[in-house]
Order: C-alpha cells, then structure tokens, then sequence
C-alpha cells in the first residue's frame, strides 16, 4: 500500500469517528469512545506513514476525482506535508485521549475535535488550490466552535470572534494570493501547475510572497498579525489549546514554506522574516513574562517560538537566495528541528497546565501555588515541559536553537560585515529572548508549583484522572528523548531539508555537529538524575517545618513572591512604556490596544451609513439578490455584446 | 426538438402573469400547479420521445410540482384560512406590467448573450429568464407567506426551464437537483408559515422585522 494510500485512510478513519460522535450524540459515552478511538488508531497509522514517506522521500500524488469541486479533488504526499503531518496525527491522538479525561463524555467536541484533526491533515494533503481553501475553511470554522466551547463565557465568544475576525482577513489574502499565483499558470489552480510556471523566469513572486505572509502569518501568530492569538488559545479548552498552539499554528508556517517552494523568494523576503522573527520572539516572551493567566502564558511563549522559527527560516531563504547552500541547510535544519520540538513541548505544557488549573480550579497564578506536592505526576511534567521550552540544555528545546546559533555563526563566513553584523545582533536577541523564556518559566513553576498554595483551591487540587497525566507524562518522555534522539530526528528532517535547498552532505554534516552535543546533553541528564536521586537520599527523614518567616509571628501565603512581584522589574526593561499593561476594560494586548482597536472603532464609526441595508424585512433581502442576478445579467449581456 | 416546444413555453409564460395580476391565492397556486404539469411535458418535448430516464423525470415533475405542492399549498391556505392577498408592496395593475417589462427585458438580454446555436431560435431561454424574473417579483412584492411559497415555486421552474436546455450535457442532474431543493424550499418555509402563525398569528411574513437589530 501506497503512503498516500494509508494516509487517506488515516484521514478518512478520524474524519469518520468524528462524524459517528456527532451523529451519536445522544449515546455520549459510545460516541466519546468512537472519536478517541479512532483519533488514536488514525493518529497511529497516520504516524507511520509519514514517518515512511519522510524515510523513502519521493512525490506521491493522486487525483480522486475530476469533475468535483471544478476538478480541484487532488490530494498528494510529500516529505513537506509529511513532515507537518507526523506531529499532528501523534499529538492529536494524544490531545483526543486527553480530552476524554478532561471534559468527560461529551460527544460533541470529541466529534468535533477529531473532524478538526481531519481537516487540519487534509490542508496538508490538498494539492488544488480550491480544496486547500475548504479544507483551511473547515479548519478554521471547526477551531473556531472548539474555541468557544465554554460560550456561556463572554470573554471566552469575545476571544472567539476576535478569532473569526482574524481569520477572516487571512482567508481573503489567501484567495488572493491564489488568484496571483494563478494568474501566471494561466488560470490553473492546481499545485503541479503552479510550481511549473513560476519555475521559469518572469517578474518577481514580490506580491504573492507578501500575500503568503499576510495569509498564512495571521494564523501562525507573526508578530502584528498575533493579537487575537493569545486570546483564543487561552478561551479554548486546555487540549484544544494544545492543538491549536502546538499544530494548528504550524499550518501557517507549512503554508509559508509551500509557497517558497514555488515562488523563489529573494533576498528581502529571508531579511523581512528574520527582523519579523526577532521583533516576535522578544514581544512575546516580554509579554508572556507579564500575564498572570497561566494559559496566556503560553500562548505569548508560542508567538516568541514562531518568533524563532521565522529567524531560522528567513536565514535560510537569505542564504538560499545568496547560493550559500550549507548555510541554508543548517537554518532550515535549526527551525524544522525546533518546529517538532516546539510542537511536543507546547502540547506537554498546555496539557499540563490545563490539569493544573483544573486540580485548582483557577488559571490565575496569583491564586496557585504549592501543586507539585500536590499533583506529583502532572507537576514534574510540567516542570519538564518549563525546562525544555526554555531552551536550558539537557532537554530537546536547546538542541533546535543550538543549531540556529550555530547557523548565525556562520554568517560571518562571508567577509561581508553588515550580514555579520546583523547576524550577531540575532543571535543577541536570541541570546536575550532565551534568557527572558528561563525567566518567564522559572516564574511560571516558582510560582503554580512551588511555595505554599495561595488559595483554597489550590490547596484542595488532586492529582489529574489517568487519561490526563498519561499523554502529559508521554510528552514528558518525548522531551528527554527528543533532545537524545536529535541526530535521529535530523536525518529524519533530511528529506525536508533536500526539498527546501540542499544537499545530503550539507544536512549529514550538520547531524555530525549535533552528534557531540547530544552526548553532552545525555551525561547532563544523567547528572541530573543522580543528583536528583542523590539528594532525595540525603533528605530521607530530615524534619519538615515551616520556612523560617523573618521572626513574624504570623506568617501566611500572602507574605510569598507575587508572579507580578517576580516579574515586574524584567518586564519593565525590556518592554516599551506603550506595551506596558493599560486599564483593564481595554483589550490585554498592547497591539490590540494600541492599532486594532482604535483602527476597528473608526472602521464601525465609518460603516454606520452602511446600518441602512439592514432593514430586517424579508423583502428587501430578496429585493437584493434581486438586483444582484439583474445585474450579474445586464453585465454578462453588455459585455459578450461588446466583444462581437 | 419538437415544434410544440414553443407554443408550451408561452403557455408557461402566460400562468406566470396570473399570480402578478390576481388577489385570489387559490388561483394563483392553480397557476402554478399548470405550470409544473406544462414542464412535465416539455420535458418530454425537449428530450425528443419518450425514452425511460426523461419519462420518469417528467412524471416526477408533474406529480410533484403540478399535484403535491399545490396540494400542500391548499391544505396550508385552508389550515390558515386566508384567501386574498390584501396589500402588496406594489399594486397588481403594477405587478403586471413590470411582468410585462421583465418578459421584454428578458428576450432582450436573450439576444446579447453568447448562446450555443441551437438554442438561439427557441424560446427557452428567454422563457426562463422571464419566469425566473416573476419569481423575484412575486417574492419581492407580496406579504403573505403563501404567495412567497408561489413565487418561489414560480422562481423554481425558471431555474427547471433553464435546466432543459442543458439536457444534453448534465441529463437529470440539474432536474433532480431542482426537485430537491424545491422540495426542501417548500418544507422551508411551511415550517416558517405554521412558525408565524402560531407565534405571531398572522400570516404577514414582514413581521418577520421584529427581529432586527
């Protein structure tokens, strides 16, 4: 059987669970089981073929049918897709056997969540230009309806629609940029089509590059497009949350790289996304350093990761534009082995986290405190996840920006000084934005984890059900190995890397320098372990008190750091005086605050003439169409009448 | 083609002006039901003899468009004991001769448009274009639930008409597809007319504005 072949059938197999729970809603446990089961024997099957196709490399194409959707029903596998696929088929297995623990047996969004996974693969197989958009459509849509699951919530339909708003903006720059790209393979929209005819030369790809970026930008979070991110993210429940930031967002960056492949994206366009990358990375992890829901949290900390991401990428279109091959391929490496770990690390901590803050009943830190003692399992995962996503060495995090460091590095190989220059400036902010990441998750577990709780919930909190604190502690492992393991994921990125520009001794060479690493990265970890163990043995039986309170007579939870008291200072320096927290009846993101809303206010202050096409009678709606066939009518008539 | 095909089409045309120009509702169902049974037999005509598939396609339409749906129509007019529509948007005097106007602009629109050749002599596109034209009329300009449903059933077979001349490229598919969603339009809005008549008892489908913003 073909990779394709059993990639489909992953596919069809989630889709047809999902469907079978929302026609099963009135038996929810039976239907529950239908979607997990299948999100988990579609996630397997699904792994393994990626995993294949990664392995052999190779283009695999088919089209199922010619006549529906005008012929646009072409679907196909290549290490690009497969790439993306292999984490959204594992970790949405694991997010679906999460969920059932988390909301119980609700058929509906299990339905729903298995149809997003559907949908979400199917953008990664679309090879026509009309099905990509339904299936980005569906994708959107369904994320929206698990987004605003708790809609009783009005911050939570709040957050919902800044999304739909959001993605209605991508989705009209993408049909854009599709008529561009269109425009030149002289009207064909299939993906075969468009790589051929912007293969050869002809005026620059400058509009359609920008369209991509605006396009596929929004739903990955680049910085300026991201405002309606943190809010989603936060509003949804935790393991959507951890689809959405650890896989969903990554279609935009699958997107942005599909469109490179066609459109050979020039100098400017690897600069624009480097200077878009380091701006991200430092607004968000400034930012995520001063929230005080543990979800937003999170969320900023993926606008810093795609952050980082960007800078790999934008360095590799840079030196691919420059011909400087070996460069690219290790910046490609770097953000492609960062992109899986990102992945499995913002899945492990969302998951966590979404335990934490059911165990305690709040997301707000300023109300946790003391849950490792509590909730050992879920609180050590946690404390994994914290380490890993801060790029600290033992774990897979540091393993992907070592490697980008690396690449930076080597800009200076050129004898030019400005790249060198600017590379070093990168690799300070990245140097910056690691420092701030260990900051902001030092805070986050310091603060939920450890000390005394700083609430009755927190004090209550239990241990999560296992359906719960297996898949977190499973992405636990995926951290440790991953950072052992990195030389085996890179090999298996080789393919990706060819595809995108370079050559097997480029990407082998790169493995061979990661190889030392890893080595150092295992006795760390085994140092660790040791020392771990070896204090534990030391502390047997020693006497448990009280932390000595200053000699108050009275001391209380109260007396602990703050998370604001913690942070407060970093993110006064690093963050501008306009990024700095506002009123609370104003949106939480300075950009929102500061150019969408005044921007929206304007925008509905000027579409009010507009309120009279609302008349809310039935007839004049269809007076419309009306009006709108009449017209379609008289222009068909007035222009084939021209032409002869 | 067969040669009455035209002389039908007019025939159709003319049941188009009864719901414009009459208040009595129960004749303009009646026009509507003639119409179905008039398309039930051009379909025959269109397709040229009575093979299988368009026989069967032609007595669906007749049983549904020329006897169920009027059917319906009268049992929802006796249920809600209505026979007149009283006050239209615009008058009946007017209605007819903007029916007039569209059945000119119709034929005028037919003559620019890029036709394939055999359909450039026949009346059906521009009987299509002229029913689907009293359709939206019929829609725009009426208050009352059932002649919605009229109009909409007259909007219905303009779209049917047009369909014929495809019969060569998409046999059945446009019919079919026609059939359905004429079916679930009538389920549609038979559930908005028992909707408005319990909630709002009255029949008037612009009370329908209540829910504006």
């Amino acid at each position: 059987m073909s990779a394709l072949t059993l990639t489909l059938a992953a596919v069809g197999l989630v889709a047809l669970g999902g469907a079978l729970a929302l026609a099963l809603h009135r038996a929810p446990r039976l239907g529950t089981a239908i979607a997990v089961g299948a999100s988990v024997l579609g996630g397997a099957l699904g792994s393994v073929a990626s995993m294949r196709v990664l392995r052999d490399g190779g283009v695999d194409v088919l089209a199922v049918s010619g006549r529906t959707l005008g012929g646009g029903v072409v679907v196909g596998v290549d290490p690009l897709s497969a790439f993306f696929l292999l984490p959204l088929f594992s970790l949405g297995a694991l997010c679906a056997v999460y969920g059932h623990g988390y909301l119980g047996a609700r058929a509906a969004p299990a339905g729903g969540l298995s149809l997003l996974l559907a949908a979400m693969a199917l953008v990664l197989l679309a090879r026509h230009a009309l099905l990509f958009l339904v299936a980005w459509e569906a994708m959107t849509l369904l994320a929206y309806l698990l987004v605003t699951l708790d809609h009783g919530d009005g911050e939570v339909r709040r957050a919902g629609w800044g999304y739909l708003l959001a993605s209605r903006v991508a989705v009209t720059a993408l049909v854009a940029l599709f008529l561009v790209l269109g425009s030149r393979a002289g009207g064909a929209l299939d993906f075969a089509s468009l790589a051929l005819a912007w293969r050869g030369p002809g005026p620059s790809g400058g509009t359609a590059l920008a369209l991509a970026l605006l396009g596929f930008g929004v739903k990955a979070g680049v910085v300026g497009l991201h405002p309606w991110l943190p809010e989603a993210h936060a509003a949804a429940p935790s393991h959507v949350s951890a689809l959405l930031s650890g896989v969903l967002i990554t279609s935009g960056i699958y997107g942005l790289l599909r469109t490179a492949l066609w459109v050979s994206p020039g100098p400017w366009f690897g600069v624009l996304l480097m200077a878009l990358g380091v701006a991200g990375a430092l607004l968000g992890i400034a930012l995520a350093l001063s929230q005080r829901d543990l979800k937003r949290v999170l969320a900023y900390s993926s606008v810093e990761n795609v952050g980082v991401l960007l800078l790999a990428l934008g360095l590799g279109f840079w030196a691919r534009s420059r011909g400087d091959s070996p460069l690219a391929a290790m910046a490609f490496a770097g953000g492609l082995l960062h992109l899986w770990n990102h992945a499995v690390m913002k899945t492990l901590l969302f998951l966590g986290v979404g335990s934490v803050a059911r165990g305690a009943g709040t997301r707000d830190l300023e109300r946790l405190g003391g849950l490792l003692r509590r909730m050992p399992w879920t609180g050590a995962a946690v404390l994994v996840g914290a380490v890993a996503l801060s790029a600290l060495p033992p774990l897979n995090g540091f393993v992907g920006e070592w490697v980008l460091y690396c690449a930076l590095a080597q800009v200076g190989r050129h004898g030019a000084a400005k790249p060198a220059v600017a590379a070093a400036a990168g690799a300070a902010a990245l140097a910056l934005v690691g420092g701030l990441a260990a900051l902001c998750f030092v805070r986050l577990v310091g603060v939920a984890l450890l000390g005394s709780p700083r609430s009755a919930g927190a004090g209550s909190a239990r241990e999560a059900p296992a359906a719960m604190a297996a898949p977190t502690a499973l992405l636990a492992a995926l951290c440790v190995l991953g950072a052992a393991g990195a030389p085996a994921l890179l090999s298996a990125e080789a393919s990706v890397i060819l595809q995108l520009g370079g050559s097997t001794e480029e990407v082998s060479s790169v493995i061979q320098q990661t190889t030392p690493l890893v080595w150092a990265n295992v006795v760390l970890l085994v140092a660790g372990l040791l020392a771990v163990s070896l204090l534990g043995w030391c502390a047997r039986g020693a006497r448990e008190d009280e932390t000595w309170g200053c000699g108050y007579a009275a001391p209380t939870a109260r007396m602990q750091y703050t998370a604001s008291s913690f942070a407060g200072l970093a993110a006064a320096l690093v963050l501008p005086r306009w990024a700095r927290s506002g009123p609370p009846s104003e949106p939480a993101d300075p950009l929102a605050r500061a150019l969408y809303r005044p921007l929206l206010i304007a925008w509905e202050a000027r579409s009010a003439r507009l309120r009279f096409l609302q008349q809310g009678n039935v007839h004049v709606y269809i007076l419309y169409v009306f009006a709108a066939a009449v017209g379609a009518l008289t222009w068909a008539a007035v222009r084939d009448g021209a032409a002869p | 083609m067969s040669s009455a095909v035209d002389p039908l089409l007019v025939l159709v045309l003319l049941m188009n002006f009864l719901p414009l120009g009459t208040s009595r509702l129960r004749a303009a169902i009646n026009a509507t039901a003639l119409q179905g049974v008039l398309l039930g037999v051009l379909t025959v005509l269109v397709h040229g003899g009575l093979a299988p598939r368009p026989a069967l396609v032609a007595a669906s339409v007749v049983a549904i468009k020329g006897a169920f749906i009027p059917w319906l129509l009268h049992r929802a007019l006796r249920d809600a004991s209505i026979r007149r529509e009283t006050e239209p948007y615009v008058s009946f005097v007017a209605s007819l001769l903007l029916g007039a106007l569209a059945l000119g602009a119709a034929v005028l629109f037919t003559d620019r448009l890029p036709l394939a050749p055999e359909h450039r002599g026949s009346l059906l596109v521009p009987a299509s274009l002229a029913t689907v034209l009293t359709g939206f009329l019929l829609l725009c300009t009426r208050r009352k639930a059932i002649t919605q449903v009229v109009g909409y059933l007259v909007l219905e077979n303009g779209v049917f008409i047009m369909g014929l001349t495809l019969h060569d490229a998409m046999p059945s598919l446009v019919e079919v597809g026609v059939l359905l969603d004429l079916l679930v339009a009538t389920f549609v809005i038979g559930i908005v007319i028992g909707h408005l008549n319990r909630a709002l008892a009255s029949q008037d489908v612009a009370s329908l504005d209540a829910l504006k913003e």
